[in-house]
């Protein structure tokens, strides 16, 4: 199973949903699809939706370090919903819960925002 | 139960998945957990990556063989690479260090690898190759008596 990566703008949010495996060979084609879909200067914030991701390993948590810091260099945020267990315990080990917020769902991480979804 | 399988393929990004396919299937005889099969998964993952990436350079040459035993209720796993080795190990294993922070690596694998698995030991030789051996208690024995 290969990774599908759905990307939508709703006012200045970046809505990434990821459904599938993100491995290392996954990571590169997210990571240049993703970083066009920042260049776009209306993007301020994102929000990256994991329901539907079925396997993480430490390859995704590079790319998602990565669009933090583009991110951040705009003053913008990240908020990272619907995070299952295992992922969890990547992102307990690695840290990154201290820098990138979570929510519950798509719709908490959007209001979060100021999106109403 | 006693069992043992090994496999060899290119070191090519896209067996990463395939990697973690065959080890899952074959450690579903001890009837693992969703828990259990994820923690397997990933570090077959982290070990495979690692082997791609800093063993053979991503230069799509090389293989890459993946060894599974079954022994009672212990699983190890092999992970063996003949590229260019490990240097410092102890550096290489540390938190968050990574040889290649341009791409992107969170020089999380080899953490990862440890704290998913009971037992990990990497043997590593310059211009040999590098091997990477995980070992993990499956509590099998002890639900199937709880059944």
């Amino acid at each position: 199973m290969s990774l599908i990566s759905h990307f939508e703008k709703k006012e200045d949010v970046l809505l990434v949903r990821l459904v599938g495996e993100l491995d290392h060979h996954e990571a590169e084609t997210l990571k240049d699809d993703w970083q066009n879909q920042l260049q776009d200067e209306a993007i301020k914030h994102v929000v990256v939706n994991l329901e539907r991701l079925s396997f993480m390993d430490s390859s995704g948590l590079g790319v998602f370090l990565g669009r933090y810091k583009q991110v951040k260099t705009n003053d913008g945020e990240m908020v990272i919903c619907s995070i299952n267990n295992s992922v969890k315990r990547l992102f307990e080990l690695s840290g990154l819960f201290k820098l990138i917020n979570t929510e519950e769902n798509e719709s908490e991480a959007l209001s979060r925002l100021g999106v109403a979804s | 139960m006693n069992n043992h399988m090994k496999v060899e393929m290119s070191a090519k990004s896209e067996n990463e998945s395939f990697a973690r396919i065959v080890v899952a299937s074959f450690i579903s005889q001890l009837d693992p957990t969703v828990d259990e099969l994820t923690e397997i998964k990933t570090v077959v993952s982290e070990a495979v990556t690692n082997a791609i990436i800093h063993g053979y350079e991503d230069q799509d040459h090389g293989v890459v063989e993946l060894e599974c035993n079954i022994d009672d209720h212990e699983v190890s796993l092999k992970i063996i690479d003949y590229g260019k080795g490990i240097f410092d190990i102890d550096e290489a294993v540390e938190p968050m260090y990574t040889s290649k922070p341009e791409l992107e690596r969170s020089g999380m694998g080899f953490t990862i690898m440890e704290n998913f698995m009971d037992d990990f030991e990497v043997v590593s030789a310059k211009g040999q190759g590098t091997t990477v051996i995980l070992r993990k208690n499956f509590n099998y024995n002890e639900r199937h008596v709880l059944r």
